[in-house]
């Protein structure tokens, strides 16, 4: 540093954490703080600005941008949009999450391909994918609205079960459930606790904070992602972009996680 | 072409806060990439800080800052509407820059 105004503070990306402790109460405490510390002001808001640009962009075949696009709020509506996801849309006879509602309008509106669509949905730190930044964009809008998400429809009724199902269905080579990991309390995965996404406490705190940016691989993860690794994790064959099955168990969270206020696009570890 | 950057500053009784959030990728040089080659060194080394005109600060930062670096600064003073202009320049001699008025 060349030189620093008297009071001028430079905390450049303050983004360490104090490993030292040996008490799990401390070292709980400690990420605690960084986990505020991160969530401060992070590198998520530029997700949403590239998100924003995009979603204004005349795009595709049809040369239109995603103004147009309903959420599931009407057309074009967004606030709050992402905290009623996923819902059943009677146009496309399913029900789905924020992204499947996402590759429909770019079929639908802009022309694309659904294989165009869903070409490239998981970016790398070099490269976003549009995807990443239109979720984070349009997740952004819920912030601070409540999680009210419907069980009214059959349809959504029928995704809550099979998502609950799914949750709780063990197979693959190591007889895996998702409840294996986030079913019961006090589990930890190294240093992370893991939330037990079947009760209303664990998947208020984690699904209102996603999607989220990761600070050690400094890129914005979404649900599909996000449901996408844990497969992996469990070593089950790797799930279709954006299926039923994917959108059944984010529809498991999203109703558990009802009533709390959305608070993402997170910052995680 | 250097990535968006987002700036955020408020008067306070006595000071200003400044926020600034900056996309870069801030690579090392130490790192390998997926073809098991070094990635070049890419980072931003200096970083100005100027209200209403006038220099406040002028940091020169290394590669151990992170990808998408945030940096906060307290600034004596400064009043509502003042302008916070903050840029800064990397190591292959781009260079980005935004402005705004203090809230």
């Amino acid at each position: 540093m060349r030189r620093v105004s008297s009071r001028a503070l430079l905390a450049g990306a303050a983004l360490t954490v104090a490993a030292s402790l040996v008490h799990a109460d401390d070292t709980r405490k400690e990420i605690e703080k960084y986990q505020r510390m991160t969530a401060e002001s992070s590198p998520v808001e530029l997700w949403e600005m590239e998100g924003a640009d995009l979603w204004k962009q005349k795009r595709g075949p049809h040369n239109v941008s995603l103004e147009r696009c309903d959420l599931g709020m009407g057309p074009g509506v967004l606030k709050g949009a992402y905290a009623h996801l996923p819902r059943y849309f009677k146009d496309t006879g399913r029900v789905q999450d924020l992204e499947s509602r996402l590759v429909t309008c770019m079929t639908t509106l802009q022309g694309f391909s659904e294989q165009e669509a869903t070409k490239r949905v998981f970016g790398n730190a070099d490269k976003p994918s549009d995807m990443e930044y239109l979720a984070a964009y349009v997740a952004g809008k819920s912030r601070g609205v409540k999680m009210q998400v419907s069980t009214k429809d059959p349809k959504e009724k029928a995704a809550y079960e099979m998502g609950k199902a799914l949750f709780f269905y063990r197979a693959g080579p190591w007889d895996f459930s998702c409840a294996s990991c986030h079913g019961h309390e006090g589990k930890r995965i190294r240093m992370q606790e893991l939330p037990v996404l079947s009760s209303p406490k664990g998947a208020r705190g984690t699904y209102t904070t996603w999607p989220g940016y990761r600070v050690s691989v400094s890129q914005l993860k979404t649900m599909q992602w996000r449901l996408n690794d844990c497969f992996r994790q469990q070593r089950f064959p790797e799930p279709k972009y954006a299926s039923d099955a994917t959108i059944a168990l984010t529809m498991y969270m999203a109703v558990n996680a009802n009533g709390a206020t959305y608070r993402g696009p997170g910052t995680k570890r | 072409m250097p990535g968006p950057m987002k700036i955020r500053a408020t008067a306070e009784a006595g000071y200003t806060d400044i926020r600034v959030l900056m996309s870069h990728p801030m690579e090392t040089g130490l790192r390998k990439g997926p073809d098991g080659k070094l990635v070049p060194a890419h980072f931003i080394q200096n970083v100005t800080v100027k209200v209403n005109g006038k220099t406040v600060v002028e940091g020169q930062i290394s590669q151990a800052i992170s990808r998408n670096p945030v940096f906060a600064f307290r600034v004596k003073g400064g009043n509502k509407g003042d302008k916070v202009e903050i840029s800064w320049t990397d190591n292959k001699g781009e260079h980005n820059q935004t402005e705004t008025a203090v809230a």
